[in-house]
């Protein structure tokens, strides 16, 4: 079955009443029927139908063997780094999402977890930087803000030969696009607040396991952690995963069209897609991947005239976040990034130039007419 | 104002927009921002949630602290005040703490070298004799799951105050309405509002209040951090919850004295702890400390064969993990929110097979002793 078949079908047939969508279990406990039995369910923390039809319906699209759903994408983030212990060391993408280097940085170096952000679309560094007590690679591809591929089959390979785990943050592309569990890799995660749940109305974390013995570790960890998704969540996040395919070939249609226009504007300086043909990680992207996601972040020649199309803009919403139907744009550098160091920042190219295009299902040519007035007078301002 | 009327008016009910007297649920993730350098209160909704932020500013008022914060669970609840620790740090635990916070202190937090000794709470000595140079905090529970154990708040605060740590307190058995910690100088207010405050058995939630300003800081910033938030629909029903509080406490409290004493007089009972009666060893320091004994009820039945089978022949109590719902729920300590302690452990403390937990819901107390009469003569 092909996936976006897959997704719309999570849940159907699995309700005794016939309901064809999953019921919104919205209880804490289960009764059981007699002492020493057990439904299969007993603490909603441990177990939830509402939320277990999600984590399976994730699982069959990631080809994992089991999926778990948690409050938030950095939940997620948080329990799969509860699996090391202190003393131990990853290595990971060095332009990943400001809150896992957040997370990295400021909560878990202090207890003890090691990690050093290198640029993973660059195999030879990620290589050099493993140590005696690296456990796991933490790669995002494309990145984010900047959208840089990493290769996802040989660094599973790498990673594979060291004993390290390869774990993937598919946030960006989801399992329509790209399903690192078949490229090679161990555990994926995904904020699902974005392309999966899809209609900026959900906060979730979801992440897949393919090996069950990992996976009972992830389990172990979601159940006395307990950062879990409730059921109305979880509810609404199988309802976004219905629309996932349509969503993001509209997503994606519109997306290129915008990043050619884009990158055709004299007063762009720099266009980040991996769908242009000059991009680095192009035929990467092509490769792995059954599409180009519908991010496109681009560089404008001052912060003024960035902070002037942000004012501008009507249709398209200044706020943090991404994957939604309605489309956003993101200031990085001020936002999602905004914990990263400058310098370090800086030097990737996450700079104060640098404007995030979350591109929704609108009609296309009204997102260009929305882009072309907020652009207005560009030879004046910049 | 009293508290009983503070849970129905805490200054956040009304919608300001709309004058709607319940907050509307904001689904949204993310918050559009006016200009690039005007941000607005809210950005995203893990930072930050109007209907999260209701419900947080509720639970701060009632337990008198200056900022509350919602998670997705208790045990995410406390994973997050737990992770503001660090390697090589101590903490000194009430022994016979709730089953999930002493996995999470030896099976995870141990991993990443925070350290824990297990102390008797009831006697404050034993707590400052487990004290090291490395103690950096004291995690009280009281009355205790499920021996309903009484812990001098007043004492710990003191030994917490005069060494310089952190002291919290999980709250979850008492709630603000019976119990108010921080009023004996407690820093830090745990519940697990799966429990009293969402009162139905149908969300899980975890809330936390700091007393002071500084500490709020750190709580807040593993919140967005690690991001174990509470969804707004869920929050918006521990509101729901929280303004028949008063009204269920008084009941589950009244419903729990009665199932006590019919208990204490029943033969097959070898032992009965509820802090509401006389023989409870701790009650005077629990009356000084809370309004009201609460609605558990835990005991001990000859044998645990006897113990096995009575759970089995229970019918109108719902044989179940959780506790503190409109529903009657009995629960099997041993095997179900203690099974994460270990075995040893679990003996030590007198968590052991013959013992049963009561969570006294609603129902009529005559309905609910007559289910156990009868279960209990049906298992001999």
């Amino acid at each position: 079955m092909k996936i976006s078949t897959k997704a719309v079908q999570i849940g159907v047939g699995t309700d005794q009443t016939g309901s064809v969508a999953v019921p919104v279990y919205q209880t804490a406990t289960f009764r059981h029927p007699a002492f020493g039995h057990s439904t299969g369910y007993d603490y909603s923390r441990s177990g939830n139908p509402t939320r277990q039809t999600l984590e399976e319906g994730i699982a069959a699209l990631d080809s994992g063997t089991r999926g778990f759903a948690y409050a938030s994408g950095l939940a997620a983030v948080t329990n799969l780094l509860l699996l090391f212990k202190q003393g131990d060391h990853l290595v990971v993408t060095e332009d990943l999402y400001g809150g896992t280097f957040r997370l990295l940085d400021k909560v878990f170096a202090k207890l003890g977890l090691q990690a050093d952000f290198v640029d993973t679309s660059d195999l030879a560094q990620i290589t050099e930087a493993v140590k005696e007590n690296t456990k796991a690679v933490f790669v995002e591809t494309p990145t984010n803000p900047l959208l840089k591929v990493a290769d996802i089959p040989a660094i599973s390979r790498i990673a594979a030969a060291k004993g390290l785990l390869t774990i993937v943050d598919n946030t960006f592309m989801t399992p329509y696009i790209q399903r690192p569990l078949e490229l090679g890799a161990d555990i994926v995660v995904y904020s699902a607040t974005k392309y999966i749940s899809g209609h900026n109305d959900v906060v979730a974390g979801l992440v897949t396991v393919k090996d069950e013995a990992l996976a009972e570790k992830v389990y172990f960890l979601q159940n006395s952690v307990g950062a879990v998704l409730g059921p109305q969540d979880s509810w609404l996040t199988i309802r976004g995963l219905k629309t996932l395919g349509i969503r993001l070939d509209r997503q994606m249609e519109n997306t290129g069209a915008i990043a050619c226009w884009l990158n055709t504007h004299p007063a762009v300086s720099r266009v980040y897609y991996p769908g242009l043909v000059d991009h680095p990680g192009h035929e990467l992207q092509k490769k792995q991947a059954a599409g180009f996601g519908g991010m496109v972040s681009f560089e404008v020649a001052s912060q003024a005239f960035a902070e002037m199309i942000i004012n501008r803009v009507r249709l398209i919403s200044f706020a943090e976040s991404l994957g939604g139907v309605e489309s956003l744009i993101t200031f990085p550098a001020f936002q999602t990034h905004g914990d990263m160091d400058p310098a370090a920042r800086e030097k990737m190219g996450i700079n104060n130039k640098l404007l995030r295009l979350s591109v929704g299902i609108e009609d296309c040519d009204d997102l260009i007419s929305d882009l072309t007035q907020a652009f207005e007078g560009w030879e004046d301002i910049r | 104002m009293k508290i009983g009327t503070r849970i129905l008016h805490t200054g956040n009910e009304i919608d300001p927009e709309t004058g709607a007297v319940s907050v509307p649920i904001h689904h949204a993730s993310t918050f559009r921002q006016k200009k690039a350098d005007e941000f607005g209160t809210y950005e995203y909704s893990r930072g930050g949630n109007p209907t999260r932020d209701a419900l947080e500013s509720i639970i701060a008022n009632l337990e008198g602290g200056t900022t509350g914060f919602a998670f997705a669970s208790g045990m995410a609840a406390i994973s997050s005040v737990l992770m503001i620790f660090s390697p090589g740090d101590h903490l000194v635990v009430c022994e016979d703490v709730y089953g999930g916070t002493y996995r999470a202190l030896t099976k995870l937090f141990s991993r990443f070298g925070v350290e824990t000794t297990f102390a008797d709470f009831t006697d404050p000595d034993k707590v400052k004799a487990a004290l090291r140079p490395n103690t950096k905090a004291v995690f009280a529970e009281t009355p205790s799951n499920p021996l309903l154990k009484i812990t001098d708040l007043r004492a710990i605060a003191a030994i917490a105050r005069e060494n310089g740590l952190i002291s919290i307190v999980d709250n979850t058995f008492m709630t603000p309405y019976l119990q108010r910690p921080m009023e004996f100088g407690f820093d830090v207010v745990i519940h697990s509002a799966t429990k009293y405050l969402g009162g139905h058995s149908d969300i899980l939630a975890g809330l936390v209040v700091a007393k002071d300003e500084h500490l709020a800081q750190r709580i807040k910033f593993i919140q967005n951090s690690f991001g174990a938030v509470l969804g707004p629909q869920d929050s918006w029903l521990v509101m729901r919850g929280i303004k028949t509080l008063k009204a269920r406490m008084e009941l589950h409290q009244k419903g729990a004295r009665q199932v006590a004493e019919w208990l204490v007089k029943c033969p097959q009972v070898t032992e009965v702890f509820f802090p509401g009666l006389p023989g409870h060893p701790g009650k005077a320091i629990h009356d000084s400390q809370a309004d009201g004994p609460g609605g558990m009820v835990t005991f001990r039945l000859e044998s645990e064969e006897l113990t096995k089978k009575f759970l089995s022949n229970i019918e109108l109590a719902a044989l179940a993990v959780s506790l503190g719902a409109v529903e009657s729920i009995i629960s099997y300590p041993v095997t179900m929110s203690h099974a994460g302690m270990h075995p040893d452990h679990r003996k030590r403390v007198g968590v052991t097979g013959d013992l049963v937990r009561f969570s006294v819901g609603l129902e009529d107390p005559e309905d609910l002793i007559a289910d156990m009469s009868e279960a209990l003569a049906k298992s001999r």
